[in-house]
C-alpha cells in the first residue's frame, strides 16, 4: 500500500517523507560506543540504524598479501532489525552488502595495512568489522559503509606484551588515509534519487552503489536490483556520487 | 537441406503495420520482435512466433493427456505435463451421481491412470481444470506414452491430420497426440511410432518433412 | 619488482590490450534439462543447465504473479589451483546473486506465476571471469530452454593493467590488476544488467571501460546468435 503511494508521489515529483531527491535523511553518527570494541559506531540515516564493531586479533596474514594485515568485514541481518530477516548464517543479501562494504574499504587502500604487519608471513594484525543492522528502514548498505568507516576512524590497536594483547590499553589509532563513502543511487520513471526508504526501495526499477574515494576515484560499484540501466544512467548516477560523497565527508571527523 | 527462417529473442520479426499479434513476439513502437528461439508466422493480418522449444502452458480447449497423480475427495490431480497441475473434478469427469462421503472415487480414476481429458479452466494465477466431457475424452488403457516438445504437436498431426494417419496406417498403431506434448501409443509397431515422432520433433522446421518419414516408414 | 603485465603492447598470454581468448560454447550438454550450454574464455570453462518453468514448493516461496529465477553459482573443488572446499562460500553466493539480477530483466517473468526457473552454474575450470563465462552458458541454455525472453544476455570482462584498459582478464590478471569490471548486458536492447567494479579508476576511465564492454559484448553475441541458430540449422 505505501509502495503505491511513494510511487505515485514520485511521479510528481515527492517523496513519500517530503524530501528532495538527492537529499540524505538526517544523518546521526555516534563513534565509540561498544566499550569492548577496538572501534564502533552507531549510525543512523532517518530510523535505519546500523552498529560497527571492530575487533583486532593476531593472525595468520592471506597467502597472497604475506606482508600485510588482514581484513574480514561481516554483516548480520538480525530478525530483530525487520520482520523480513530471519534467523541462521547470513542469506545472500547480508553476504552482498558485508563484500560491497568490504571493497569500498580494500579497494580504496584507506587501511595502510602494511603497517599492520607483526612478522611477515606469521604474524599480522587481524581487522574483524562486523557490521549488525539495528533497524532497517531502507539503504542499509550506505548507512553500513559509513558505520563501518567511522569505527574503523575510531579504532586503536591495542598494546601488545609478549604477544599477548592487553585489551583496554592501546598502543596508536590505526592508520587510515582515506575516507571511501558509499552511495546508492536509485533510478524510477527517469528520476533518480538517493537514501531510499524502506518503501522506495522495493519500487525503485534499479540501484548503482558508488564507493568514492577523497580523490575523486571511484573505488567500487556494484548493480543492484532489479531492472537494466543504460549507460548514460550510469553516468548520470556517477556523478550524483561523486557530489554526494563529499556531503558524506564533511560529517566524518 | 532448407530450414525455415529462424528467430531468436530479441530478434527483429517484422513491422506491425496494423497487424494482429499472436503468441511469440512483443512489441516496441511499431516493431515486433521475437520472444522465443523459434519459426516465425507472417501472414497479411497476423504475426506470431513458434516456438523449437518450451515447457506446455495450458489453454482452455486444449485435448492433454495427462496422468493422474493424487485422489482427493472431490475430484483428482492430473499432472499434464506443464508447471501447472490440473484439477479434474468428480462431477466433470462421472456422469452418475456419487455420494463422495460413502465413495472411494479411486474406483472411477486411480494414481498413475493415463486419461485424454479437455481443458476447461485457466485461472489468471494459472489454477487449471480439465474435464472428462468432451466427446472423446476417455480414459487410454495400456500402451506407451512419450513426452515431446509442445508446441512441435501441430506437425505430428500435420494439415487435416496427414502426418497421423500417416503414422496409424503405416504402423497399424493406436496413437492419441495431446497438445501438451504427451503422446500415447498402443500396438506392436510402438518402436517405429517413437522412432518416427522423434524425427519430427528434431527436423520439426525442416521443409520436405512428411516425405521423409514416409520414406522411414516405408522401410 | 613487479612483474609486468603488459609490455610493448603484449599482455603475458600474448593477446593485445582489446583481444578476447579463444571462446567455444556448446549447447546440449544435459539431456533431461529445459536448456543446457558450456561456454569457453580461453581456459575458463562452465557448464550451464536449466530447468523449468517448473513447479515451485514449498508454496511460500511463490510469487502470485509471477516466475521466480533461482541461480546458483558453483566451483568444482578441481576447477581453481588451490582445491575448493565444495559447497557454496560467500563469493559464490553473492556471485549467484548477481549473476540472477544480471539474468532477470530478460525474461518474461509474468507468463509463469508461482513457477520456478532454475539455472545451475557450474565453474569447472577457472582462469579468470568466471562469472561472466556462467552468465553466457546460462543466457545460451536459457534461450534453449524455451523460456520468452526479450534478448540474450551477454556478458564481458574489461580491466586496468599497467594504466592500460584491456578485455577478458584472465586469473593472472583478474588477481593483479589495478581494477576489474564484470559486466553484462541485453545487447539489442543496449540495456545493462551486471556492473560490478572494484579498484580505482576515475570517472572517466570507468566510463571508457563500460563503453569497451558494450563493444566487446555485442561481437560475443553475435558469436552467441550463431550457435542458437546453427543447432537448427544442422539437422542429421
Amino acid at each position: 500500500m505505501q509502495e503505491k503511494y511513494a510511487l505515485e508521489l514520485i511521479e510528481k515529483g515527492k517523496r513519500i517523507d517530503g524530501r528532495k531527491f538527492e537529499e540524505f535523511r538526517p544523518i546521526e553518527i555516534k563513534p565509540n560506543v561498544i566499550k569492548n570494541s577496538e572501534g564502533s559506531a552507531d549510525v543512523r540515516f532517518g530510523d535505519t540504524r546500523v552498529i560497527a564493531g571492530v575487533k583486532l586479533n593476531i593472525g595468520t596474514p592471506y597467502p597472497d598479501t604475506p606482508e600485510e594485515g588482514m581484513l574480514r568485514v561481516g554483516a548480520e541481518f538480525s530478525p530483530l532489525a525487520a520482520p523480513e530477516f530471519e534467523s541462521g548464517p547470513p542469506g545472500e543479501d547480508a553476504i552482498e552488502l558485508a563484500r560491497i562494504v568490504d571493497r569500498g574499504i580494500r579497494e580504496s587502500e584507506c587501511i595502510e595495512l602494511k603497517k599492520l604487519c607483526l612478522t611477515p608471513e606469521e604474524k599480522v594484525w587481524c581487522l574483524f568489522v562486523d557490521i549488525h543492522i539495528i533497524n532497517h528502514q531502507g539503504n542499509l548498505l550506505d548507512c553500513s559503509a559509513l558505520a563501518s568507516l567511522v569505527a574503523l576512524l575510531n579504532t586503536k590497536i591495542p598494546k601488545l606484551e609478549d604477544d599477548k594483547i592487553i585489551r583496554n590499553e592501546f598502543e596508536k589509532p590505526l592508520p587510515v588515509v582515506f575516507k571511501p563513502i558509499n552511495i546508492t543511487v536509485g533510478k524510477i520513471s527517469d528520476k533518480f534519487l538517493i537514501d531510499p526508504r524502506f518503501e522506495e526501495e522495493n519500487i525503485l526499477e534499479s540501484k548503482l552503489s558508488i564507493a568514492i574515494r577523497d580523490d575523486d576515484k571511484i573505488c567500487s560499484v556494484q548493480k543492484q536490483e532489479k531492472m537494466e540501466l543504460s549507460l548514460e544512467d550510469i553516468e548520470r548516477m556517477v556523478d550524483i556520487a561523486l557530489v554526494k560523497s563529499k556531503e558524506i565527508r564533511k560529517l566524518v571527523k | 537441406m532448407e530450414v525455415r527462417r529462424i528467430v531468436l529473442p530479441g530478434e527483429l520479426v517484422d513491422k506491425r503495420n496494423g497487424r494482429k499479434l499472436w503468441s511469440g513476439v512483443y512489441i516496441e513502437g511499431d516493431n515486433v520482435f521475437s520472444k522465443v528461439l523459434g519459426i516465425p508466422r507472417i501472414t497479411e493480418n497476423e504475426i506470431s512466433v513458434i516456438p523449437l522449444s518450451g515447457v506446455y502452458r495450458p489453454r482452455v480447449g486444449n485435448r492433454v493427456i495427462g496422468v493422474i497423480t493424487g485422489v482427493e475427495i472431490s475430484g483428482w490431480s492430473v499432472d499434464i505435463n506443464s508447471p501447472y497441475t490440473a484439477f479434474l473434478p468428480l462431477v466433470e469427469a462421472v456422469g452418475e451421481f456419487v455420494d463422495k462421503s460413502r465413495t472411494d472415487i479411486s474406483k472411477f480414476y486411480d494414481i498413475d491412470d493415463i486419461v485424454y481429458c479437455r481443458v476447461s479452466k485457466v485461472t489468471k494465477d494459472k489454477t487449471v481444470q480439465v474435464n472428462m466431457k468432451a466427446i472423446g475424452s476417455r480414459r487410454l488403457y495400456n500402451g506407451i506414452i512419450i513426452k515431446i516438445t509442445p508446441t512441435k504437436v501441430p506437425r505430428v498431426i500435420g494439415k487435416g491430420g496427414s502426418m497421423i494417419n500417416l503414422l496409424k496406417n503405416k504402423t497399424a498403431c493406436e496413437i492419441v497426440v495431446g497438445q501438451n506434448g504427451i503422446v500415447w501409443i498402443r500396438g506392436l509397431n510402438k518402436a517405429k511410432v517413437i522412432e518416427a515422432i522423434l524425427k519430427i520433433e528434431k527436423e520439426s522446421h525442416v521443409v520436405g518433412l512428411t516425405e521423409k518419414i514416409e520414406n522411414m516408414l516405408s522401410e | 619488482m613487479k612483474e609486468k603485465l603488459i609490455s610493448d603492447g603484449k599482455r603475458i598470454d600474448g593477446r593485445k590490450a582489446e583481444e578476447f581468448r579463444p571462446i567455444e560454447m556448446k549447447l546440449d550438454i544435459v539431456s533431461r534439462a529445459n536448456g543446457s550450454a558450456s561456454f569457453r574464455f580461453g581456459n575458463s570453462v562452465v557448464v550451464a543447465s536449466v530447468f523449468g518453468p517448473r513447479a515451485l514448493t514449498p508454496r511460500h516461496l511463490q510469487k502470485p504473479d509471477s516466475c521466480v529465477l533461482r541461480c546458483r553459482y558453483n566451483m568444482a573443488p578441481f576447477s581453481v589451483d588451490d582445491r575448493k572446499n565444495p559447497g557454496p562460500d560467500r563469493r559464490s553466493k553473492e556471485i549467484s546473486k548477481v549473476t540472477r539480477l544480471a539474468l532477470e530483466p530478460a525474461i518474461f517473468l509474468e507468463e509463469f506465476p508461482k513457477a520456478t526457473i532454475d539455472a545451475y552454474i557450474e565453474v569447472l575450470q577457472a582462469d579468470g571471469s568466471t562469472r561472466v563465462t556462467g552468465i553466457n552458458a546460462t543466457s545460451l541454455a536459457l534461450v534453449d530452454s524455451g523460456v520468452p525472453m526479450k534478448d540474450l544476455v551477454t556478458a564481458c570482462s574489461v580491466g586496468k593493467i599497467d594504466d592500460t584498459l584491456i578485455v577478458d582478464l584472465n586469473g593472472k590478471e583478474d588477481n593483479n590488476s589495478e581494477a576489474d569490471i564484470a559486466f553484462a548486458m541485453m545487447p539489442s536492447k543496449d540495456k545493462i544488467t551486471l556492473l560490478q567494479m572494484d579498484g580505482l579508476l576515475t570517472k572517466q576511465e570507468f566510463l571508457t571501460a563500460i563503453k569497451m564492454a558494450k563493444s566487446y559484448c555485442k561481437k560475443i553475441y553475435e558469436l552467441q546468435k550463431k550457435t542458437l541458430k546453427e543447432k537448427y540449422e544442422n539437422v542429421d
